[in-house]
């Protein structure tokens, strides 16, 4: 049986939901085992949280370096629970930071890496969707133990019924390791939305929002979605360039994608065509994101929008 | 004295955005230091066909001083592992300080070559900057990371690694006394054994992970396309609630 380490991300004390979903792949191909690097005196409430993701065994490591110098001494923990566990495969989130520590790590362990993998198989080899979205390519490491990074959001997290077994190891970090020293952090302000790439539903504004973004946000509350934007929107100052969708900003792939006034470039498709189900909303019935869309309304985003939300509160109430 | 290096790891001959905002922070950093009397340079480093050297000289007409194109029909295929060991070796024969590259968010392979580099370097990583601060008294190099994860302010003695994101500058157009002087700058090929390196380290053979299958994603079904005459949202809401997305 083989056994699959998956590195916990986690955030102002809360695990990410990704820590669910890697397991969810690791157990494909075995037992899953959960890696939470934590500040002192962290770990143990981290654990907690596991207990209805399919993880069976979390390793923790607690160093207050990690979050004062950063990868570096990361990675000095990876490195060693990783001569501990053996595992088969190391799944990592694929957010900036995973996709760094796992490049970096595949160096140490003179490992293959592959990052942004959308699929992960009993035979550990992982699938990337390139160029886009227009293709999708299986690939296996060939030396080492593979490094994988997952993109969030690629599976629906599998429920588990108990808590993980727990402990907690020590570690040496070098002083190599603390090279940089981080003097201060503000965590991203969430604002109640969830993060844009591990939404379940992402509702994106472009140009024909005119810079107003209260319609999409509205429905966005209602249905607990991210909210997004096209480029077109973020470079007229409408809306942050984090929230960006597209070939320049984030790519994600939701379960619902709702594009409003966005015309779908295909810069902006790159960043959104791997999504289940696609919906858009634009006065342009020529408009290419209709190609690419499940359901399309040729229409007034000012008009649909408000409908949609008072059609699906009066069905909650 | 303080050298500016920097990374263009694309196999495009074409400079992309990405890349003209690393060498305008480079050249923003170094020429307030060269106008106090400093005498730091800036080299482009880049690993790519010969062609690459059309956007060399783009670079170079911004204001860099030099460039080394590392050209060997051996790196075709080449992989992240593989391209950040090259640009490692040239880097670390070359005696720079600071390297700067591009952030490539959509492109894994160019998202993950900075952390490399620092890694086989040994070096500082200092990546995903939205502002970069050199302190040339210290030796010190500050930036403000900025990510999904939020903000963070982290600060490493040189040499480092730094990356930079889109939008930290905006690059400038080359002017024309600048394109008549790279005409005059020096672009230094060199092939795999110039700088050391066995063509079985690199390219597919040297490939850590094999392609199994590539497809063409199926293209998406014809979905629905409705006008809205008025209750356009109450059957977007409708397919919604059918598909149990809401």
């Amino acid at each position: 049986m083989a056994k699959v380490l998956i590195l916990v991300d986690h955030a102002s004390g809360k695990v990410a939901k990704t820590a669910g979903e890697l397991a969810t792949f690791a157990k494909r191909a075995g037992d899953c085992v959960g890696l939470i690097l934590a500040p002192e005196g962290q770990s143990q409430a981290l654990s907690e949280q596991l207990a209805n993701t399919v993880i069976g065994q979390v390793i923790a490591v607690e160093s207050n370096d990690f979050a004062k110098h950063g990868q570096g001494c990361i990675l000095d923990a990876i490195t060693q629970v990783v001569e501990r566990v053996k595992p088969d495969a190391i799944l990592i989130p694929s957010t900036s930071a995973g996709k760094e520590i796992a490049g970096r790590l595949a160096i140490r362990l003179n490992s293959g890496v592959i990052t942004d993998a959308i699929d992960f198989t009993s035979d550990l080899s992982a699938t990337q969707s390139v160029f886009g979205g227009s293709f999708t390519v299986s690939s296996k490491v060939s030396a080492g133990i593979p490094v994988i990074t997952i993109r969030p959001s690629a599976i629906e997290a599998e429920v588990g019924a108990s808590a993980p077994a727990f402990e907690k190891v020590e570690v040496l970090i070098s002083e190599k390791a603390k090279l940089v020293t981080i003097t201060d952090s503000k965590p991203a302000v969430k604002g109640g939305r969830p993060e844009l790439t591990e939404a379940k539903v992402v509702i994106s504004g472009g140009r024909g929002t005119n810079g107003d973004f209260k319609p999409v946000e509205a429905l966005a509350d209602l249905l607990g979605a991210a909210v997004g934007a096209s480029r077109a929107a973020t470079d007229a100052g409408w809306y942050p360039h984090t929230h960006q969708v597209g070939q320049t900003g984030k790519t994600v792939s939701p379960q619902l994608y709702l594009a409003c006034g966005i015309s779908g470039a295909i810069q902006h498709r790159a960043g959104m065509q791997t999504s289940k189900t696609i919906v858009a909303i634009n006065k342009d019935p020529e408009a290419p994101i209709f190609d690419v869309a499940d359901f399309g309304v040729v229409g007034d985003l000012f008009a649909v929008l408000p409908q949609v939300g008072q059609a699906i509160s009066a069905k909650r109430a | 004295m303080v050298n500016g290096l920097l990374d263009r790891a694309s196999v495009d001959a074409v400079l992309n955005d990405l890349d003209e905002y690393a060498i305008e922070e480079a050249l923003r950093i170094v020429e307030p230091l060269n106008a106090a009397g400093a005498t730091h340079s800036i080299t482009l480093i880049s690993m790519g066909p010969d062609r690459a050297s059309e956007a060399i000289r783009k670079g170079l007409s911004m204001g860099a001083d030099e460039a080394i194109l590392i050209s060997d029909p051996a790196l075709s295929g080449s992989d992240a592992l593989t391209t950040s060991k090259v640009l490692a070796k040239v880097i670390s024969d070359g005696g720079f300080d600071l390297v700067f590259c591009g952030t490539e968010s959509t492109d894994a392979r160019m998202s993950v070559i900075p952390a490399m580099l620092a890694e086989r370097l040994g070096w500082a990583q200092l990546t995903f900057a939205g502002s970069v601060k050199v302190d040339p008294s210290s030796s010190s190099v500050e930036i403000a990371r900025m990510s999904e994860s939020g903000v963070e302010v982290m600060s490493a003695a040189l040499p480092c690694v730094v990356s930079v994101i889109e939008k930290i500058n905006e690059p400038r157009y080359p002017s024309f006394k600048g394109i008549m002087a790279a005409k005059k700058k020096t672009i230094a090929t060199k092939s795999l054994s110039d700088i050391g390196i066995s063509p079985s380290e690199v390219g597919i053979s040297g490939a850590w992970s094999a392609v199994l299958d590539a497809k063409a994603r199926p293209p998406r079904d014809k979905g629905i396309k409705i006008e809205d005459s008025g209750e356009g949202g109450l059957k977007l809401a409708e397919f919604l609630q059918e598909k149990r997305l809401v």
